[in-house]
């Protein structure tokens, strides 16, 4: 299945079929002191090197979340999204839980948005999908409904199927719905890595929609948590993760997804996989 | 084994060994509340220190916590026997709309290390339910938020206390990764705390 998503005329399809997607992460507040101080003031220059910095890195997408508390968040959040449009081209992922917020964004948003994210309950559902079928964005559906994060595999694919058919009640069709199966640390629970990659495997054998991960919390609380969360994104991939919401600014999560695209069979010739080399040889001559 | 053991299976996170010490300290005629404040506070201060210092991790801290409440499960019947009182009532809990509680657990295990009576309220705690427990005679409310998206959440419950005529009753402290001092002071919270063994001396400091 292809999720297209766009800005402008520019167009990223995250798909099984193709190169991983990259979603930046690092346009976000939250324990980023310089960039919340510069983004509560209006100042959004942060915010555009943030952007500049994760495109030339490598990313595909870009998250933008202006969560600052006790800020007028609808209007940062729109503020960030017109700051980066600015200087980038690349499609952007509206990061927000707040509904004025996230029409604010979509309002001058010239393209297809991924809207990240609704839960499976009602009440977010309810408010996220028809803003989502009004812009004709794409959203990421994560697996916890009313009464949490299921902990079985077989209990989180039930999840994700209410959120594609609630969605299709809305109008919106699978392929615009990306299930982020949740990956909650193996620090808390050693299961948990295991749990959500057999999520996703019966998720996309049965849904065949395309599969995100927030994959660097499966390490908090460990230390070397680089090393577990490239090892863990490996794992995810061979499992059908086609995007993540990671910082491609780190050269060990850069790497490892250009090797995985190139044993996923999705670099013909090993030809990014020996460019992406030889830059990082001539950057360390 | 003597209270030293004890102390040092806690910090190794053995369960079993936690068990043997108190059982044996407490047929040797130790006093519940010297093996309560020797053994198992000292140590979980002690492992308190080493998480705030980076030397350990969460799973260690997870199982030390686990090792501690085994051995506070047998001394608890002496305890209430000898009328032996918690530090203070507290009830904590993740805020509305929020399920993360990795954070909110580790708080609630070292308050309970440190000789806290706690009322886990568990996730994605509505307002009324952190009323309910003021209500019941909680002395700290502690709330925690993980996101920029739910931290509103405190500041609904701050005013549910205050609707309810239970804010002048109660503290109220708060936490999580998005969260400051500067947060803590604006929603008007009584007091923020980065880390779980800061949130004891927090605790112990609001009810001085």
């Amino acid at each position: 299945m292809e999720t297209r998503v766009s800005l402008k005329d520019r167009q990223v399809v995250i798909s099984p079929d193709g190169p991983f997607t990259i979603i930046g992460e690092r346009i976000n507040p939250t324990r980023r002191k310089k960039l919340a101080e510069t983004m509560a003031q209006g100042d959004f220059s942060v915010v555009q090197e943030d952007a500049r910095k994760q495109v030339e890195a490598g990313a595909h997408i870009l998250d933008v979340n202006a969560g600052i508390p006790g800020a007028d968040e609808p209007a940062l959040l729109r503020g960030a999204v017109q700051a980066i449009l600015e200087v980038s081209q690349t499609p952007l992922c509206i990061d927000t839980a707040n509904p004025e917020a996230l029409k604010a964004a979509l309002e001058v948003y010239p393209g297809k948005a991924l809207i990240n994210s609704t839960t499976a309950e009602e009440s977010m559902m309810e408010r996220v999908f028809p803003l989502a079928k009004q812009y004709g964005a794409a959203v990421i559906g994560v697996i916890t409904d009313e009464s949490g994060v299921p902990s079985t595999p077989e209990a989180r694919l039930a999840v994700a199927r209410k959120l594609v058919q609630r969605a299709s009640d809305y109008g919106i069709p699978p392929q615009d719905i990306i299930i982020d199966c949740l990956a909650l640390t193996v620090g808390a629970d050693h299961q948990a890595g295991r749990i959500t990659l057999e999520s996703m495997d019966l998720v996309r054998k049965e849904l065949g929609v395309n599969l995100n991960l927030g994959a660097s919390n499966v390490s908090f609380g460990l230390p070397d948590r680089k090393i577990i969360n490239v090892a863990y994104l490996a794992l995810a991939i061979a499992r059908g993760l086609t995007t993540a919401i990671t910082d491609p600014t780190v050269p060990e999560i850069q790497t490892t997804i250009l090797a995985c695209d190139l044993l996923m069979g999705h670099d013909e010739y090993a030809m990014r996989w020996i460019k992406a080399y030889r830059r990082r040889s001539a950057a360390t001559a | 084994m003597d209270l030293k053991d004890i102390y040092q299976s806690v910090i190794d996170g053995d369960a079993t060994q936690v068990q043997t010490g108190v059982k044996e300290a407490l047929e040797k005629g130790t006093a519940a509340d010297v093996i309560l404040q020797q053994a198992l506070i000292a140590a979980m201060e002690e492992v308190g220190k080493r998480f705030e210092e980076g030397e350990f991790f969460v799973p260690e801290m997870l199982i030390a916590a686990r090792a501690m409440q085994s051995g506070l499960a047998l001394l608890k019947p002496y305890l209430v026997e000898g009328g032996i009182k918690a530090a203070g009532k507290v009830a904590i809990g993740t805020v509305k709309g929020d399920l993360h509680d990795i954070g909110k657990n580790l708080v609630a295990m070292m308050l309970e290390g440190a000789g806290f009576e706690v009322q886990d309220l568990g996730v994605d705690v509505d307002p009324q339910k952190f009323v309910k427990a003021a209500q019941e005679g909680a002395q700290i409310i502690g709330m925690s938020a993980l996101l920029t998206t739910t931290m509103s959440n405190m500041q609904n419950t701050l005013q549910a206390l205050q609707t309810a005529g239970l804010r002048e009753r109660v503290k109220v402290m708060i936490g999580g990764a998005p969260v400051t001092d500067a947060y803590a002071r604006q929603i008007g919270a009584d007091a923020y705390a980065p880390d779980a063994s800061s949130a004891v001396r927090t605790a112990r400091q609001l009810l001085s």
